[in-house]
């Protein structure tokens, strides 16, 4: 029964042969472990095609949609968060997977005649791996993701003479938008699949083709098939490949920061580990030095890689004597890893984690978002909406669990027109603003604490909103610099220094360019209550 | 001899070979299954809505009401009108309806001169009460939970929303 449905799908189709010539290729006695990382690699892009597809089918690929979609996938769905994690982490893993491929296959010099043209593809393989991590880095819309791509946007802008073609063609004319996503979207689930997938079987072909490449002695000895013990071989890296990835996948979730926030100026954008060589490098060089970063030093990569072939025309020679290869891989070892080792020293060790977790207390808001805090409370918003994770009762959304999913605009634009059961506001313009720039900072982590900020500093802050106190002084970093920063003012003046200053600044320094204030007691109370819990 | 021993060792990776791909297919496999084909774990966005001034209606007087409530769509938090036909029973207890009939899902309304809900689809008279009174329809109108707060009523949700006739497997 079995034997004949087989012999009919070969007679009809040629697959059984087709996979028993495939599987008894010849190939040299010396082949073994060496030879495992181009199977994984392919293994590793199909494992990003499966999760890819499984991510799209519950993606919203427009900027505001995706965010929520992502936070969607990884909060509510089963595996969710496991399926993120395995795309997430799999880009790593294929980066670290195809170089090591590459390194293999320059120290054993198999890119030499007839083999040129398998390197070529591999080559170009790379560039298109490289294009997937790229263009994946802006997908899921958090301020990680913006930022990065809007240094990267900018360096392709800085490029001589086709700079702002590049511009163009990334849709970044006018900034990081919805074209831009457009773009980096299309490119990678449209235009990277395809010519990958296409450059890999033309890869294979190749490899087919020439066979895999001899070492010096093997002419002497019979070949061995493919299968079984390459076959398993392989199957065993692809299995080990898997393992440590699924594992990184449930011990460390994908990180997804806020949503994007083009006005948050204190951002500072980081790319992926593998490119942060270049991030440092671009530290070190300034002015005109920044195109040897950005342009020369990357072009030259490419170039070289492409050259390599072409350059090393020697016959082959036992791996052991090939010093040269070994002193080239070694030299880009240190070169690489020196500067992503002086990238990773001099990131802020919390960076990443306080970004994603936001301000975990009050003092660290800028006044701004402070008085945010006091419309929220003097509006009532917290009868409808609950702050932190309590699952309370209340029929408004809960402004703790989800994290904030709308950008400041739409929130404004949504207290001044609800369309929903929401009241209407007596907000004017800028304190509904005010009220959006602190909603944006909540995360799950931060929003129960920030629903216990002490009266007197939301008032007080309230206070310093509605007094323009911020034209002349700073507090946070937000403001400007005609008068003193405010922070620390605890350690510089006692509380009845400054409410007496408020009342007369010349009595206390008739130079000073200060108006003076004429607070109720209350007023007067919550401001120097609140200026003096500042850090 | 030496064929067996050959034999067995190619047995041997081809087997590690299969059960290797296995754990693989797997690995991927089933989160993947689970993913696509268990529901996603709603967080329900606020349960009880504002929907009618009781002062304001009269004893066994059915009024439609109509309000706002939000919805979760995927990813999205979807606000839409949602009506009920909410009728104070008795001074202690108050009842919402579904505004669909327990058949086919038609819009009924209420009948003053008789002083019933009539369904226009297949003639299903149901007492104010939304008990079946004659008519194809399969059981009472449904009722939204309700909570009275001072005067007002709000309404929640109803749980595992039926389809009108049918039952779908669980």
């Amino acid at each position: 029964m079995m034997r004949t449905l087989i012999d009919w799908i070969e007679d009809r189709t040629g697959l059984i042969s087709t996979v028993e010539h495939f599987m008894n290729e010849e190939i040299p006695a010396s082949s073994g472990w060496k030879q495992v990382f181009g199977s994984v690699a392919m293994f590793l892009f199909l494992v990003q095609a499966f999760t890819g597809v499984m991510l799209g089918l519950n993606y919203g690929p427009t900027p505001g949609e995706a965010y929520s979609s992502l936070r969607y996938i990884m909060n509510e769905l089963s595996n969710g968060a496991l399926i993120r994690g395995l795309h997430h982490w799999g880009s790593s893993a294929m980066v670290i997977v195809v170089v090591l491929h590459m390194v293999q296959v320059f120290l054993w010099g198999a890119y030499k005649k007839p083999r040129e043209a398998t390197w070529l593809a591999g080559v170009v393989l790379l560039l298109f791996t490289l294009g997937f991590a790229l263009t994946g880095y802006l997908l899921p819309w958090d301020n990680r993701a913006y930022w990065g791509t809007v240094v990267t946007t900018q360096i392709a802008a800085g490029v001589p003479v086709i700079g702002p073609y590049i511009l163009r063609l990334m849709g970044a004319e006018d900034g990081v938008g919805v074209v831009t996503f457009a773009r980096f979207y299309a490119a990678h689930v449209l235009i990277l699949p395809a010519v990958t997938f296409l450059m890999i079987v033309f890869h294979v072909y190749l490899v087919r083709r020439h066979g895999v490449a001899p070492e010096p002695g093997d002419e002497l000895v019979p070949t061995q098939k493919f299968y079984p013990k390459q076959v398993f071989k392989d199957t065993f890296a692809i299995f080990v490949a898997f393992a440590v990835l699924f594992t990184l996948a449930v011990a460390v979730k994908a990180p997804l920061g806020r949503l994007a926030d083009p006005t948050d100026t204190t951002f500072i954008p980081r790319p992926e580990w593998y490119f942060q060589f270049l991030f440092q490098l671009l530290k070190y060089c300034e002015g005109p030095l920044e195109l040897f970063a950005t342009v020369v030093l990357p072009g030259l990569a490419v170039g070289g890689l492409f050259a390599v072939p072409f350059m090393d025309r020697t016959p082959l020679v036992k791996v052991t004597r090939r010093t040269t290869a070994f002193a080239a891989v070694l030299l880009c070892a240190i070169g690489w890893g020196g500067l992503t080792a002086a990238a990773v020293i001099e990131t802020p060790k919390s960076a990443a984690l306080a970004e994603a977790m936001g301000p975990m207390d009050w003092v660290e808001l800028t006044p701004v978002e402070m008085a945010g805090v006091g419309y929220f409370q003097k509006e009532r918003c917290g009868q409808c909406h609950t702050l932190g994770l309590a699952d309370e009762d209340k029929s408004g959304p809960n402004m703790g669990t989800g994290g904030v999913t709308r950008d400041v605009p739409w929130m404004v634009a949504h207290f001044k027109k609800p369309g929903t059961p929401m009241a209407t506001m007596s907000l004017k313009p800028a304190e509904m603003n005010a009220l959006a720039s602190f909603l944006i900072k909540l995360t799950p982590q931060n929003a129960v604490k920030m629903s216990e900020v002490p009266q007197f500093a939301w008032e007080g802050a309230i206070v310093y909103q509605k007094n323009h106190c911020g034209v002349c002084h700073q507090v946070n970093g937000a403001g400007m610099n005609n008068g003193p920063a405010l922070n620390g003012l605890a350690r510089r003046r006692k509380a009845d220094w400054v409410k007496e200053h408020f009342k007369n600044p010349q009595k206390f320094d008739a130079d000073s360019t200060m108006p003076s204030y004429k607070f109720s007691e209350r007023e007067s109370e919550a401001i120097t209550g609140y200026l003096m819990a500042l850090p | 001899m030496v064929a067996s021993n050959d034999m067995a060792r190619r047995s041997f990776f081809g087997r590690a070979t299969q059960f290797l791909g296995g754990l693989i297919a797997g690995g991927l496999g089933i989160p993947a299954a689970m993913y696509l084909l268990r529901g996603p774990k709603t967080i329900a966005p606020g349960g009880y809505v504002d929907a009618a001034d009781l002062s304001q209606m009269k004893p066994r007087v059915p009024e439609e009401v109509s309000f706002q409530r939000i919805r979760k769509d995927g990813w999205k938090l979807i606000s839409e009108k949602s009506t009920a036909w909410v009728v104070k029973l008795s001074e202690t207890e108050v009842a919402a309806y579904s505004p669909q009939c327990t058949h086919l899902g038609c819009a009924y309304h209420f009948e003053e001169t008789k002083g019933e809900f009539i369904c226009p689809c297949h003639a299903t008279n149901f007492s104010i009460d939304g008990e079946v009174l004659n008519g194809p329809a399969p059981r009472p109108l449904d009722r939204y939970p309700v909570k009275v707060k001072g005067t007002r009523l709000l309404i929640g949700t109803i749980e595992s929303a039926k389809p009108a006739s049918t039952k779908m497997g669980a």
